[in-house]
């Protein structure tokens, strides 16, 4: 018999799956690529062949203006690729599209989640918990003290704000694919149905959004505006570079927000000079990420991107076999 | 606890000044006494609890988180007390949050013995928020972008009254301020600080600018290059304030025994040597005074090499009489009538310069470079002393400042209405023939002297110049020469150049000239003065 687990392998630029010739989130381009969802540390442009689901080749055929080599694979089926290797896509929900890839091969099931939370999320259907034999989790928020609160804590947040200060506009930094959306379809859900003003590079992720069925309501651009004063007591949103940017100088006296899990610590938002800052991420917590490992009960745990030592500690402490991969290129500052 | 756990949230988050003093002040209005007065010392750095330290925090932490795991947070988030706030182990009861001035009493009375269960105990009471204020207020260093001084302003604000005022009674008083709370508040007569040594707040003045003044009206002083400070005697205790008036007593002690009699005196500090003021008796340069700054003990062999003495500008008070609100020229006459009765040692008297008029006094300060190093000072001789800034009454006039070609090679955003602007850069000289390989070393900072138009231009310039990012600073491609201004240069071992200046401003910007053209390191250094140099 084989070493367990020998045909696949982490390498620097991503996890190589050796009787497939295929890799899951490469950082360069490769002949076969599964991509776990459309954020651009995982999903880079120029593989020959592309596996992932409809929603993310949708989303880096917006990012990459081509759909060259693009195999769409839907959530729960499962696909034969060479060497008897099967690969099913798996609701991760992070954003949408995104998918924990299943890896079946000689007997030995592997998970690699991609990026994932389980909290609820009206943009994509939840995390699914798969069983397997070895469970390649992200680690992004990998940290007992990141504990993110309900969504509708932060978002009453944000309208609270709003109304205090009705002079002014709130400009909340957010990624431009899923946390944007997110954030929108959470005010939305809060009863808050004004116009929502974004930055140019936010459209047409939000026209996409809507056209895979997540309603957004009534949105324009900034650069629309008939003036500064239709902004106030209004949101607007732009990606996290824009916030302190000359951009953000056409807005009216804008209270910065950001929309962020690293907004749990004080000095980091002060850093970044946010005023509101707003603890919302698409990522697990701490207690998302160490229930997840429980549940999901695999014989090895194998840790990513993101602040492996912690969790790789919590798994000694709990006597689970694990180890930290060393892949480049995955951080998250503005999750 | 809730209320003043939500205001150092809010003031962590809020960037202008203005908003800031808002909100102190809203808190200071609607709290009640004493809480207010607590959280008032809180924020003044006013509040010390012997049993509470990090080191006991992080004891108390490490019982209830794995070490390792307690290790990595800490350093993710680089503050222990609010690492703490965010770690500490979500209690089963509901919180029941002591009121600010419960949580002080509880604090003031821990011992080391008890502190591990009553604080633990407190910590149970509250929820994150509020661990994370209490942790501020018991362990100090606030670190929320509040001085001390814009928490008094902002007390002023909320009673209207003068902060000049607040600050003269503060030095008086302890937390939680009831009287200070009394007479702002409630209208009470103001504290009774007469046998106390409390700071009074200086007479400042204004740049003279381009102007002249009549010196029949004005009389000139020396503008010494010491520290600014306030000697006061009262109730047979001697203490000495800083321009801010933070007490400095401890830093100088041989001058706490040098005033005889109760008085409160305006002067600058020195130390002796023959670059101020003459051979003998005279004042050592900036930088000798230098090595005595800062310090909480002073050494023997250090106060026999910089030994400090006080020249003497003003008397504001003398044994009990208040003389304030008398003119200048009176003021002088009593305290020139003091200096027999001081010891020469520790002070002398910053002499008047006589000139004829005022072309003449110009012409005197033109050649004064090497003995007075900042300048002169003229006060009006009826002028009474007065705390801050009045306009009229002092000027400074300051010596034409030094200037030298520096080439731009990095630059920082600014803060609050500058936050999106790239408006602090960082210049440096040739440290050789720029034909010939030669590099640039930085030799100094400035983000100032430049108007709104050129600085949109600058952040222009900035931002299409980058070459390099490291964090918040870009490295720019060396495109620009600045004339920049300073008061003087002298060596420093901080800097890669081995130099450092003092109050750098952009003095203009030479869009025009090319930056081969900027001065190299050995002209700067030729501006060092010979006796600045330390020995």
């Amino acid at each position: 018999m084989t070493v367990p687990f020998s045909w696949i392998r982490p390498e620097p630029h991503g996890i190589y799956i050796a009787p497939a010739d295929a890799w899951v989130d490469p950082s360069r381009p490769v002949s076969r690529a599964l991509v776990t969802h459309g954020h651009a540390d995982h999903a880079r442009g120029g593989h020959e062949a592309t596996l992932a689901t409809p929603e993310t080749l949708a989303i880096m055929e917006l990012r990459y203006q081509t759909r060259e080599g693009a195999l769409p694979v839907s959530y729960g089926e499962t696909m034969r690729l060479p060497g008897n290797v099967q690969a099913t896509f798996i609701p991760a929900g992070h954003v949408l599209g995104s998918a924990q890839v299943l890896l079946e091969h000689a007997g030995e099931r592997v998970v690699i989640t991609g990026d994932y939370k389980r909290r609820h999320d009206p943009t994509c259907p939840p995390f699914e918990v798969t069983g397997c034999d070895v469970f390649i989790t992200e680690a992004t928020f990998g940290l007992p003290l990141f504990t993110h609160p309900p969504i509708q804590h932060e978002i009453g947040k944000l309208l609270d704000r709003l109304a205090a200060e009705p002079e002014r506009c709130v400009l909340v930094g957010a990624y431009a694919l899923g946390k944007a959306q997110r954030v929108i379809a959470e005010l939305r859900a809060a009863g808050h149905n004004d116009t929502i003003w974004l930055h140019g590079a936010m459209e047409r992720m939000c026209r996409l959004y809507e056209e895979h069925g997540v309603p957004l309501g009534d949105l324009r651009l900034v650069s629309d505006a008939p003036s500064k004063d239709a902004l106030r007591g209004h949101v607007a949103i732009c990606p996290p570079s824009a916030l302190n940017d000359r951009w953000s100088r056409r807005l009216p006296d804008p209270v910065t927000a950001m929309a962020s899990g690293w907004m749990m610590v004080r000095q980091r938002a002060r850093q970044r000079g946010v005023e509101l800052p707003l603890v919302i991420s698409d990522h697990a917590d701490w207690h998302e990420l160490t229930t997840t490992i429980a549940e999901v009960n695999p014989s090895e745990t194998w840790i990513t991107h993101g602040r492996e030592d912690a969790l790789l500690r919590w798994c000694e402490l709990h006597q689970r076999k694990a180890h930290a991969l060393a892949l480049v290129g995955y951080e998250d500052e503005d999750d | 606890m809730e209320r003043f756990a939500a205001l150092l949230d809010a003031l962590v988050y809020t960037i202008s000044r203005n908003r800031k003093l808002a909100l102190i002040a809203d808190y200071l209005r609607e709290t009640p006494d004493p809480d207010r007065g607590w959280a008032l010392a809180a924020l003044t750095g006013g509040l010390d609890f012997p049993a509470v330290k990090s080191g006991t925090v992080r004891a108390l932490m490490m019982e209830r988180i794995d070490p390792v795991l307690w290790t990595l947070s800490r350093d993710f988030v680089g503050d222990t007390a609010e690492t703490a706030s965010l770690l500490w182990p979500a209690p089963a009861q509901a919180p029941a949050p002591p009121s600010v001035s419960e949580a002080v009493a509880l604090l003031s009375a821990m011992t080391r013995k008890s502190v591990a269960a009553e604080l633990a105990a407190l910590l149970d009471r509250l929820d994150a928020t509020g661990r994370f204020a209490l942790l501020k207020l018991a362990t100090g260093g606030m670190r929320i972008g509040v001085s001390s001084r814009l928490a008094k302003t902002a007390f002023a604000q909320a009673f209207a009254v003068d902060v000049e005022q607040v600050e003269e009674y503060w030095h008086g008083l302890a937390p939680p301020y009831p009287e200070l709370f009394a007479w702002a508040a409630h209208g009470a007569p103001p504290p009774d600080i007469d046998n106390l040594p409390t700071f009074r707040p200086f007479m400042l003045a204004h740049p003279l600018e381009d102007g002249t003044v009549d010196l029949a009206d004005y009389a000139a002083e020396w503008k010494w290059d010491g520290i600014r400070v306030q000697l006061v005697r009262a109730g047979e205790q001697t203490r000495i304030y800083s321009r801010s008036g933070d007490d400095i007593s401890a830093t100088f002690p041989e001058l706490l025994d040098a005033l005889p009699f109760p008085a409160v005196l305006d002067g600058e500090l020195l130390v002796r040597g023959a670059h101020q003021g003459g051979k003998t008796g005279g004042a050592a340069s900036f930088n000798a005074l230098q090595q005595r700054l800062g310090r909480k003990t002073v050494s023997k062999a250090m106060l026999a090499e910089f030994p400090a003495f006080v020249r003497l500008y003003d008397a504001l008070i003398v044994e009990g009489t208040d003389l304030r609100s008398l003119g200048w020229a009176k003021r002088r006459a009593a305290l020139e009538a003091l200096i027999p009765r001081l010891p020469g040692t520790r002070f002398d008297l910053s002499e008047v310069v006589e000139a004829r008029d005022f072309d003449h006094l110009a012409e005197i300060r033109a050649g004064a470079r090497d003995e007075a190093i900042e300048g002169l000072m003229l006060k009006r001789r009826d002028s009474p002393y007065i705390a801050g800034r009045k306009v009229g009454l002092w000027y400074k006039w300051k010596r034409d400042p030094l200037l030298v070609d520096c080439v731009l090679m990095y630059a920082q955003r600014g803060s609050g209405k500058r936050s999106s602007f790239y408006s602090d850069y960082t210049f440096g000289c040739w440290d050789g023939d720029p034909d010939n390989g030669a590099e640039l070393l930085p030799v100094g900072k400035a983000y100032s002297g430049f108007t709104d138009e050129e600085l949109k231009r600058l952040d222009r310039l900035v931002r299409q110049t980058t070459v390099n990012r490291f964090g918040p600073v870009r490295e720019v491609e060396r495109t620009l020469v600045f004339e920049v201004a300073f008061d003087s240069v002298h060596e420093s071992k901080r800097h890669k150049s081995g130099l450092a200046m003092r109050f750098p401003r952009i003095h203009r910007i030479r869009w025009d000239k090319p930056v081969h053209e900027a001065d190299r390191i050995e002209a700067l250094r030729a501006l060092i003065h010979q006796s600045d140099r330390p020995d």
